[in-house]
């Protein structure tokens, strides 16, 4: 008996948002990355387009991570002392993106003047020629003026700025329409949310092609199903025609499963937890990879075995690659 | 698929003789296809109808059961595509492949580690449903001597992997009477698969790669009399596995496809590049539609994330898991010992309390009422705020159990330090830390009565 392969007839797409600038467009990266344009649903080919792979950016800080977990500080080494080496490594490991998370302009931290943190994203620009997300150090006042300071010095580069949230967002939006960047809209784990900060940020002037959406990601463990389901909502939406959350997805899941005691502790734990280096990384993996199936555009991980892994999960879903 | 009242109407004698209780026909359609009344009240009904009628009252994805209680698996009797929609029912089963060809010593080794494992998460415990085992020898008896042997190490349910249905009557004979599932039927044995899972009266599986031919073989198994089964659409890779597996489903529930509406068994190691790449496949299948996964590769460091893994993905998305509110001890606390809030999803309580008891410190957990949401998570919903906490600090007194007057908040809600002091006048509020792995440092290094 002859089975048709049941296909759905979505009527809309995810917008394409390019991340970074070539000379000619006015920034200095050797590439740009382009991700979204999906009109269907993560890796169903058959049924529609998928223009643009899922990719995945190697998350490096402006500062020593003394608090990430032993696993990560072994596997970067001397790198991890050096943002640009580190951003170097991360796409020799076969990083599409770099994620600078400018944690030491943070007061409780090393409270580095906006200039400073500048100068950082400016070294790490030159030394790699992918382009960059820059998040500041997650305070809000800190995060204002290191971002506009960073969106001011890489003027026309197209950087992903972020975190815009419902509560800051007006300067970090303000300081990417000046100088020709993208951002990254973040909201708690819900569609409404979502979509009111789209509409916040493009009552600004905007574009939609310059948001990203972090629908805020839940480790493995930790919530994940939330992010899973929240993700899986807002797509069907997107692709059923709802313009505001036709936007790419930006989820950390490095940083959210990394902070689990599950890849941070290696010692005291339960026996059943297994080997702590092969958890850790599988942790992060599994991680990742659940949320390419409810519709990761862009993925930022921590340890290089992950990052090596998630982009040939990514060849092979994409069909490639053929082992 | 259900039908609606009126394609009920269609089928009944339509006299309206009121003996089935109702005034009409049609009202009793109503009644039916609301699941208000039984079709046995018509006594006119016709076989044919009544046989359109339990056909359709079936649901679109068969619920298959493998072993006895209290380890039995059931699976399939799933009703939507994405889990928001309503929620995923019945979660995957994971069994562990050996082989007849394998020394008996590895394959105890292996059975014994692996059935053996249970990891605690939120208060679960977490392991393998069963053993999966495969007559790679060919020969019937090395299959049954592996079988019997296998038996003797765990009552959990089996699968039983052979070609040949003679080495599955083999097997079966000293299988104990679990209910196994037998594995599998193809264009090659279907006869003799059928015959023998009829007259076991055990859930068969059916392999092909092809839809259609696996369609026809299903129906024809069914019409040999075996109702209970199971599909292996016969990939192997990532992509291809998540293109068959989201086929079959969307077959099942958008075009009520009998001959395809069977949970569906998946070997992720088929297709993997190494253990790791094994999980991250099996974490697909538990995503994206499996019913039964058997593994290759036992890893504590790999069978815990994706327990816990499969564990996320089939929790209600409408009933978060939640522990009651209340003021818990953890350890033996006394009127010195250190009082704590925090909300009530379960992962945060667990967490929390772990953390608690492994520093050491004898503490006062309370755990207020957020509606079985995270701290962030609640605060932002305004579940988790000073009126409540100052309200769960009185609802269960927790002042008359300790001499002190300070209570320790999550460090995520640090911003609510001021109005938590002015909701409980005479209190000290301290900030605790943001994650719980860092308790066991702030109750031995920060903390003072």
């Amino acid at each position: 008996m002859p089975v048709e392969i049941p296909k759905e007839n979505w009527t809309s797409q995810v917008l394409e948002v390019t991340l970074g600038a070539t000379p000619e467009q006015g920034g200095t990266r050797g590439r740009t990355v382009t991700v979204g344009g999906e009109s269907t649903l993560p890796f169903l080919h058959y049924e529609g387009e998928m223009p643009h792979r899922p990719v995945v950016a190697v998350e490096v800080l402006d500062r020593y991570p003394d608090d990430w977990s032993p696993l990560l500080l072994e596997a970067w080494g001397e790198a991890a002392h050096d943002p640009v080496a580190w951003a170097a490594q991360g796409v020799a490991n076969g990083a599409d993106l770099v994620c600078l998370r400018l944690e030491g302009a943070h007061p409780d931290r090393d409270g580095r003047s906006p200039a400073e943190a500048a100068q950082t994203v400016k070294s790490v620009l030159k030394g790699v020629e992918v382009p960059l997300i820059v998040l500041g150090p997650g305070q809000p006042e800190a995060d204002n003026e290191v971002l506009v300071a960073v969106a001011e010095a890489t003027s026309g580069e197209r950087l992903a700025l972020g975190l815009c949230e419902d509560k800051n967002y007006r300067t970090i939006v303000a300081a990417a329409l000046a100088h020709q960047h993208l951002v990254i809209a973040s909201s708690p784990i819900d569609v409404n949310l979502a979509k009111q900060l789209n509409i916040l940020i493009s009552d600004m002037g905007l574009p939609l092609e310059r948001i990203l959406i972090d629908p805020t990601t839940g480790a493995l463990g930790y919530g994940l199903e939330y992010t899973y389901s929240v993700m899986e909502r807002l797509r069907i939406a997107a692709l059923s025609g709802d313009r505001l959350t036709q936007l790419p997805f930006f989820c950390t899941a490095g940083l959210e499963s990394w902070r689990q005691k599950e890849s941070k502790v290696g010692e005291g734990v339960p026996a059943s937890w297994g080997d702590f280096r092969e958890r850790a990384i599988a942790w992060e993996v599994m991680t990742a990879t659940a949320l390419l199936m409810a519709g990761a555009d862009i993925l930022v991980l921590r340890h290089p075995e992950s990052i090596r892994r998630v982009v040939r999960i990514i060849d092979r879903l994409m069909g490639t690659k053929e082992a | 698929m259900a039908l609606s009242g009126l394609e009920m109407y269609k089928l009944l004698p339509k006299t309206n003789c009121k003996e089935c209780g109702f005034p009409t026909c049609l009202a009793f359609a109503m009644k039916l296809a609301a699941k208000q009344a039984e079709l046995s009240a018509c006594p006119y009904v016709s076989e044919e109808a009544r046989q359109a009628l339990a056909a359709a009252a079936a649901p679109p994805i068969r619920l298959v059961s493998i072993g006895t209680d209290p380890h039995k698996v059931e699976v399939g009797n799933e009703t939507v595509l994405f889990r928001h929609e309503k929620t995923f029912y019945h979660e995957p089963g994971i069994f562990l492949r050996v082989r007849d060809t394998q020394e008996p010593a590895t394959i105890e080794t292996a059975v014994r580690e692996a059935l053996s494992y249970s990891v605690e998460r939120v208060g679960l415990a977490l392991g393998l449903n069963g053993v999966a085992i495969e007559n790679a020898s060919g020969d019937p008896e090395a299959f049954a001597r592996t079988v019997q042997q296998v038996r003797a190490l765990t009552q959990k349910p089996f699968i039983l992997m052979a070609e040949d249905p003679a080495a599955l009557k083999a097997a079966l004979a000293v299988e104990g009477g679990k209910r196994p599932l037998l594995y599998a039927a193809t264009s090659a044995n279907w006869q003799g698969m059928a015959a023998l899972a009829k007259e076991a009266g055990l859930p068969l599986a059916v392999r092909d790669g092809d839809l259609s031919t696996l369609a026809d073989l299903t129906e024809k198994i069914k019409a040999a009399g075996v109702e209970d089964l199971v599909l292996d659409p016969g990939t192997r890779g990532i992509l291809e596995s998540l293109h068959a597996l989201t086929a079959l489903r969307r077959l099942a529930l958008k075009k009520n496809f009998r001959p395809l509406g069977y949970p569906i068994i998946t070997f992720p190691g088929e297709g993997a590049e190494d253990p790791l790449d094994e999980a991250v496949i099996a974490a697909e299948h538990v995503a994206k539609y499996a019913g039964l996964i058997v593994l290759d590769h036992f890893s504590p460091a790999l069978v815990y994330p994706l327990l816990t893994l499969r564990l996320n993905i089939y929790t209600d998305p409408q009933k978060p898991i939640q522990v009651s509110p209340g003021l818990y001890e953890i350890g033996s606390p006394g009127p010195q010992s250190p009082l704590m809030i925090t909300t009530n999803f379960s992962l945060t309580y667990f967490t929390v309390a772990g953390e608690v008891e492994g520093s050491g410190v004898p503490s006062w957990l309370l755990i207020a009422d957020s509606e079985g949401m995270s701290v962030l998570t609640a605060w932002a919903a305004g579940k988790f705020d000073a009126e409540k906490i100052a309200k769960t600090v009185k609802q269960f007194d927790a002042a008359s159990k300790i001499s002190h007057r300070k209570l320790i908040l999550p460090g995520y809600v640090s911003s609510l330090l001021g109005e938590v002091e002015d909701e409980l006048q005479g209190w000290e509020i301290l900030v605790g830390p943001r994650e719980a792995v860092d308790i066991p440092n702030y109750l031995k290094n920060v903390w003072r009565p």
